[in-house]
This record gives C-alpha cells, structure tokens and sequence, in this order.
C-alpha cells in the first residue's frame, strides 16, 4: 500500500483500488492535479477509483466539469468510481447536476472499500 | 437551501468565474479550455466544444473540446446565409423535431457527425453583431433534458465566451496591424538610409579628390558615438548627419571644390559657405534623426571658438557637429589628396594632441582613441576603421603605446580642468 503525495494530493492504492483525497476546495487546480492522479493510477492497473471527499467543503463548476472527466475516463478503462464521505451541501449539489447517477456513494473510505470488494466478488461470481 | 435556490448559487459562482478567466490576460487557448470546462460544469453537461470562425472563410475551428472522440471532426462551415440566419436565431437543438428552422440547412450537412458525439445543442456565439463562432454541447449527466432556464444560463455563458474569443481576434488584428506598420517603418527607414547614402554619393563625385570621403564620416562619426555610450538611434542619426555634412558643397562651384592649387580668398569664401549652405538645404527636410541640420552648419566651427560660420565655442557648438568635425578631419588626415598625401599614423596623433581643446573636443578625441585601441587589440566587436584605412596602415605594436600616452594626457588634463571648475 504505497501512499504519495504529489503536488498536494494524496492517494494511495488498496489492492487494484485507488484511493485519491480531494482537497477542501475542488476548483480548476486541485481538480487537476486529481485528474492526473486519477489518469496514473488506471494507467498503472488500478480497477477502482474511490475519491474521498472527507476534506472537501465546496465543489465549483470546473471541479464538476473535471469530476465528469474522471467518470468518463474511468467508464472507458472499465474501472468504477466510488464517492465516499461527500458533506450535505456538495451531496446535494451531486444529485441536482445527476452526478450521482455515475458513481457510487459511501459514507467513508471503509464503506466504499468493502462495497467494491463485494462488487469484485460479485463480478467473479457472475464472471464464473 | 433548496434545489432551484442552490442551481441558482451554482450558476451565479460558475458565471463570476467565467468573467474572471474572461479577463485573465492568460494564454488565449487555455482560457477557452477552461471558460468551457465551466461551462459545461455549471450544468453538468458531460461533452462539448468550443469553435472560432475562421476570418475570410466559411469554416470554424475548434479551440477547445471536452469528452468528444478523436475523430471529432474539428472544422464546420458554415456559408453566409447560415452566418446571417445565426446572427438572429439564439440557438438550436439538435434533433430533427426540434431544430430551429434558421439551423436546418448547417444541421442536415453536419447532422450525422454531431449526432454521432453526443451533440445535443448548438449555439452561435454573437458579438456586436457578427458571428464569432459556435458552442457544441452534449447531453446533461442527469439524463434530463434541457429546461427553459438552462437554456437561460447557456446563452448567457456562451455571450460571455463570445466577447472573450471576440476581445482575444481584436487584439490579435491591433497586433498585427502594428507588426506591419514596424515593417513600414522598417523599410522606410532602410529607404532613407539609402537615399542619404545616395546623396552622400552624389556630394562626393562633385569632389573628385574625395571620393567615398562622406560615408567614411558617417561611418567614423558613428564609431565615435558608440563609444561614448550613445543609443543604436542616436548613433544611427550621427551616421547619417556624416553622410551629409558636405551636402552644401552641391551648391559650390566644382572648380573651387576641385581646384589643384592653394584657393585665393574669394574662393576659400565661396567654399567656407558650405556648412551654411548645408544647412538651409536640410533644415526644410522632416529628419527622423535630430541635429541633422545643424551639424551640416557646424562642422567647422572649433571648440576655441576660432570655427566658422557663426564663431561658436566649446558646448555651444552640438555635440554631433564636434564628433563629424573630428571624423571629417580624420578621414582629411588619412586620405591621400592632390596637394598631399596622407598623414602617417604618429603625426596624426601629433596633430590630435595639438588640436584638442582647440579645434577638437577632448572627449571626442579621447573615444575615437579607444575605438581605435578597441580595434588594434581586438577587443572591439569589428574592425571597420582598419578596412577603411587600408591594412597596412595601422600597427598595433608601434601605434598603442602613442594612443595610449595620448589617452593618459588628455585623461589629465580633463580632470584638471575639472578639479580647477570644481
């Protein structure tokens, strides 16, 4: 489990799942950096992303313009995209634009760990 | 906060931030980039793209696009009549049963492209009335279709994008409009130059003992101005005020001028009023350069005020002139003429150290002293003054120690003279 932190965003992988750390503001910058964050962990065999959004108090237009970003990038490498720990007023703004419609929500990392787990074991399943 | 109060917030937080990136001095295509990353943030619109019409042709080009394929096909055209119809018609959908009706000829050509990206909405961008380009957007994450108030925010978006794109080919135009007059000014510049090398020419072939004597001014006397620190202007106006300080000589008969025998004093008068023949021919000229005139008048004034026409001494006489007096004499000293043939190196720095302060500013003489050095040791950037006295006339070994006791006197007896002002 290797954790970094560059350019200020942290992340770090669980198995074939990453788990990158949205800043407290998600604007054109931090929504970047996450962005690339995002691109480097699918292209280095990541199946999952789950972005945790426990710091995060505001979310403006490009940082929903960049999150669809992410959602289409991970749709095309087949990889799922879970939401976890998104506050009441960013949530809101989540199901109001349909972003919710995309992705899985969880309430903390943990929860968005275990609900891809059992999607794995599930996809096995049905894969066997 | 309820969902039409928070849209409303969302929208409001996107459009401030579109007017900032808007005004943002930054890379022109990053700002398109981002104004429709906003744009289509503000909605959650999942695909988009921003193209410009391309000046002078029927076509556009993309200037940013956001979650279309490759094969995207990043020129429309657009003919005229379609031009005239978007100025009027707001926007339209994309789907056969709802297009504006102003859009069904653009839309049948492009229909099937559009369609196959995911394009649900086109909207002209307009600014003052011409067409500046297109918005491509897609379909919204929610699935949802597009209610009457976000067709409210896209146009008022787009509007903004406009004036952004339309202000970025404004500058674009005024910066290309002053590259050209530059190039102008350029050549016109270069024409006078010639011109002026031209008459310095003419000047010289009424002398036929002198020939090349005027250029060689022009070129002395700007070596001597960058050696006294003068701007590439300033220095390029010296040059030609040399190239033309003879030119009263054109009203002189070639007699006088070419006489091979000591002149009476009739004709030393004749001759003496070149300098002010000179300069009633190049005062009516507009000159990019100043002094120009004046120079032509001055440079046989002296700085002990013993000089003609009007007698002038030291600072009253124009910097200018007492740099071409000088070149003008040292080009007379190096040259051969009927009556004499030129001067060897050691006498003309004789003559220097006799006629500094008299005919000859100090300071004058000193920087044309140190360009000569400059070129004898080679630490100067060319060899010009070389070339023009021929090779063999300078020698560095014999002639640096006479410059260099010059240099030291004159260095003295500047800094008395100070001292003794002070």
């Amino acid at each position: 489990m290797g954790e970094s932190i560059g350019l200020s965003i942290r992340s770090h992988c669980v198995g074939t799942t990453a788990v990158i750390y949205a800043s407290d503001y998600l604007n054109k910058l931090t929504g970047e950096r996450i962005e690339r964050e995002c691109k480097d962990r699918l292209n280095s065999g990541c199946r999952a992303l789950v972005i945790d959004f426990s710091d995060t108090q505001l979310v403006n237009s490009i940082g929903i313009s960049i999150l669809m970003g992410i959602i289409d990038i991970a749709e095309k490498s087949d990889a799922r995209v879970v939401f976890a720990d998104v506050n009441n007023q960013t949530m809101q703004l989540f199901e109001m634009l349909g972003l919710t419609r995309h992705v899985v929500l969880a309430k903390n990392e943990q929860e968005a760990l275990t609900t891809l787990t059992g999607f794995s074991v599930q996809t096995k399943a049905i894969s066997h | 906060m309820d969902s039409t109060s928070q849209k409303l917030v969302h929208s409001f937080g996107a459009l401030a931030d579109l007017g900032q990136e808007i005004a943002n001095p930054n890379e022109f295509h990053e700002m398109v980039r981002t104004s429709l990353h906003l744009l289509l943030g503000t909605l959650a619109i999942r695909r988009g793209a921003v193209a410009q019409c391309i000046e002078g042709r029927d076509e556009t080009e993309c200037l940013a696009v956001w979650g279309l394929g490759e094969a995207f096909q990043s020129r429309l055209t657009v003919d005229e009549t379609e031009r005239n119809a978007f100025l009027t018609s707001g926007l339209s959908r994309l789907s056969i049963e709802e297009r504006n009706p102003h859009f069904a000829a653009f839309l049948d050509r492009h229909h099937d492209d559009l369609q196959s990206q995911g394009i649900e909405l086109v909207i002209p961008m307009v600014v003052r009335g011409e067409l500046t380009g297109l918005v491509l957007l897609g379909g919204k994450a929610s699935g949802e279709a597009f209610t009457a108030d976000d067709l409210e925010v896209i146009r008022a978006m787009v509007r903004h994008v406009g004036v952004g794109i339309h202000t970025h080919q404004l500058f674009d135009k005024v910066e290309q409009r002053a590259e050209e007059n530059r190039r102008l000014y350029e050549e016109l510049r270069a024409i006078y130059r010639d011109t002026v090398r031209a008459f310095a020419a003419a000047i010289d072939i009424k002398d036929k003992y002198t020939q090349g004597h005027s250029e060689r001014v022009g070129k002395y006397s700007e070596i001597i101005a960058r050696e006294l620190g003068w701007k590439d202007e300033e220095v390029e106006g010296i040059a030609i005020a040399g190239y033309l300080h003879d030119i009263g000589k054109l009203v002189v008969e070639r007699d006088i001028i070419n006489a091979p025998y000591k002149i009476d004093a009739k004709q030393s008068n004749e001759l003496n009023r070149h300098p002010a023949a000179g300069f009633e021919i190049l005062a009516p000229i507009q000159h990019p350069y100043a002094d120009i005139p004046l120079t032509a008048k001055y440079h046989h004034e002296r700085v002990d005020g013993r000089g003609y026409p009007d007698g002038l001494s030291g600072e009253q006489i124009p910097l200018c002139a007492r740099i071409v007096t000088l070149a003008d004499s040292f080009d007379a000293m190096t040259t051969d003429r009927p009556y004499k043939t030129r001067r060897i190196f050691s006498e003309v720095v004789e003559d220097f150290r006799l006629n500094t302060g008299k005919q000859f500013d100090c300071q004058v003489v000193l920087a044309l002293c140190r360009a000569l050095l400059k070129e004898m040791d080679g630490s100067g950037s060319d060899r010009r003054m070389t070339k023009m006295l021929g090779k063999n006339y300078l020698n560095s070994e014999r002639d640096t120690p006479l410059l260099n006791e010059l240099i030291a006197e004159l260095d003295h007896s500047q800094q008395t003279a100070a001292a003794g002002s002070a």
